[in-house]
């Protein structure tokens, strides 16, 4: 009797606790695990000041998110792509109208030991190096020593932009090496003098020598002026032009004193 | 001896209870294994109706989040057993001569010094290690050797043998000191030296608790995460040279599930792959225990 009697109590007080979260203002916000850092970064310091308003982040991808925000069970949807066409009309169909927020921009360098003495890499060449065509570096007018490709875990968003970007479909050949994160890249890069990897733009120090693509050097510049080719804006989408909690969130994310400061932080562009 | 009788069917009832919750703390950890392995099948099996079980396991492509995707893991398990193969090359030897030595050549006070040095091994860290194996020894292998890369298999090796070396030295010497002390002397005292009364008397009383040593030492080294992820560069491709890099299947679990789509495809692939790193754990784990209970030396009188 007595275990029944505490179960009940703490299912009746499991209950209160979830209808009190759903009464207090709530956001639910899915989608890309590439602007997941920065929802996670800009909700924690918003929930902070905003202590009544509960934000909820889950990743599962772009396509995840938008199909989150076309059925109505989320409120902003992250993307690290512009929505498709199909399903602007998909969303149109249930009467949902998406409005697109440019949040940060993602930008990925090249990255090569600063002994290295090359400074410029086109994209062709980028392309050659990570399908495991050129296996040394006087191949491109480098000096004469093996090519060790280092690139991230399929899963990453920094694959999938570099994935996109420089191999246009092909293959990173199977012996580019793995790293698990922007900051193993850069520290396997600085230990080899045969290393290329790419990382982003936050995550570039003196430890390793970011080369120039196409003649152009990545930039928060040269990203917002879209010059620089390995680089894309993302996205939060709300069904509808945001109200109350989410509009105040979004306004939040994009203020350049205060959400954009930690867009920054989690190694992305910031939009000013 | 009256008052013992008095309390007698008390005393059997306190015995039932503590049996009974013995019964539970083992059922406990039991269950909890139980429940791990259901969860891994639950969670890898609904891959198989994307790729067969031959494509998945033979297949030589990992490209998990590509349009149509590859899911062939045979590159992986390669490195696996190859990290393996090599780290217990150099672990075995250095272990099972550690522990001889340790429990017959050493002098009580070296002994006491050695022992705790080599069981620390076992307490460092596997991020220390693979920091280690990454930051120090990747660019004086790649210096010395002259090759493209460090971090390769053979370092990778190297690290696992560090870790494994602890589980053998100290698995064998237990073993070494459960020989009976009986034998030790007969051998000893029909006129043997202490040299051939190791090698033809004790290693071979001992010869079945040091197999056991060996291979649990060997499944630490093949389910070992950390080192492996930092350390072994993650190409997924089958290495042709012992200096080339190779990923095996937990650093290829550990790197991808983080940013894996909840129940994906590919979310499915990497629990799969947890299902044949399990069942090769799972197969070293049986066969230490054949090794152990067939060939156990019982007594003096068997050998």
């Amino acid at each position: 009797m007595k275990i029944k009697g505490i179960a009940v109590l703490a299912f009746i007080a499991a209950t209160l606790f979830a209808a009190s979260m759903v009464w207090a203002g709530s956001i639910v916000i899915k989608g890309s695990t590439t602007v997941l850092p920065i929802a996670q970064k800009t909700a924690e310091v918003y929930m902070k000041q905003n202590p009544d308003v509960k934000i909820s982040i889950s990743g599962g991808g772009s396509g995840n998110g938008m199909k989150a925000l076309i059925d109505g069970s989320t409120d902003i949807a992250d993307s690290s792509r512009f929505i498709k066409g199909k399903e602007v009309s998909l969303a149109v169909e249930k009467g949902v109208y998406p409005v697109p927020f440019a949040v940060a921009y993602d930008c990925i360098v090249p990255v090569v030991h600063p002994s290295n003495p090359i400074v410029n890499i086109t994209m062709a060449q980028l392309k050659d190096i990570y399908m495991g065509k050129v296996k040394n570096w006087k191949d491109i007018d480098g000096p004469d020593q093996p090519v060790v490709v280092i690139s991230r875990d399929t899963s990453s968003g920094t694959y999938e932009v570099w994935n996109k970007k420089v191999m246009k479909k092909e293959r990173v050949f199977p012996g580019a090496l793995l790293q698990a994160s922007n900051g193993a890249v850069s520290q396997a890069v600085a230990k080899n003098k045969n290393a290329i990897g790419y990382i982003g733009l936050g995550y570039v120090n003196k430890d390793v020598k970011g080369l120039m693509v196409n003649r152009i050097a990545g930039s928060a510049e040269t990203t917002l002026n879209g010059t620089y080719p390995i680089s894309r804006p993302l996205f939060m989408f709300t069904p509808g032009w945001p109200k109350g909690d989410v509009l105040n969130f979004i306004n939040f994310v994009i203020n350049p004193e205060k959400g954009q400061k930690y867009v920054a932080e989690a190694g992305y562009v910031p939009l000013y | 001896m009256s008052p013992k009788k008095q309390t007698g069917k008390g005393r059997r009832n306190r015995e039932k209870i503590i049996r009974f919750f013995f019964f539970g703390v083992a059922l406990a950890s039991i269950t909890t294994l139980f429940l791990i392995a259901l969860f891994l099948f639950v969670e890898g099996v609904p891959i198989f109706k994307v790729v067969s079980v031959s494509d998945f396991v033979f297949g030589k492509y990992w490209y998990p989040t590509d349009d149509p995707a590859a899911f062939g893991i045979f590159p992986l398990i390669i490195a696996s057993i190859a990290v393996t193969l090599v780290s217990s090359v150099i672990s075995i030897p250095l272990g099972v001569l550690t522990a001889l030595y340790l429990a017959e050549g050493a002098s009580a006070g070296v002994r006491e010094w050695v022992k705790p040095i080599v069981e620390l091994l076992a307490a460092l860290p596997s991020v220390v290690i693979g920091f280690f194996g990454m930051v120090i020894v990747a660019p004086v292998l790649q210096e010395i050797l002259n090759i493209p890369t460090g971090l390769n298999l053979f370092n990778a090796s190297l690290m696992l043998a560090f870790m494994s070396i602890p589980t053998i030295c100290s698995l064998s010497e237990d073993a070494i000191f459960g020989v009976p002390v009986e034998l030790k002397e007969a051998s000893l005292a029909l006129g043997a030296t202490h040299w051939e009364t190791i090698a033809r008397v004790i290693f071979p009383a001992s010869i079945s608790g040091i197999c056991t040593a060996v291979i649990l030492g060997m499944s630490r080294a093949m389910g070992e995460t950390m080192v492996v992820l930092m350390v072994a560069g993650g190409a997924a491709m089958i290495p042709t040279s012992l200096f080339e890099p190779v990923r095996p299947m937990p650093a290829s679990i550990a790197a991808e599930m983080a940013e894996a789509p909840f129940h994906s495809d590919h979310y499915y692939a990497l629990f799969a792959t947890a299902i044949v790193l399990f069942l090769f754990t799972l197969a070293f784990n049986v066969i230490a225990e054949q090794i152990s209970h067939r060939y156990r030396q019982v007594g003096a009188a068997t050998l």
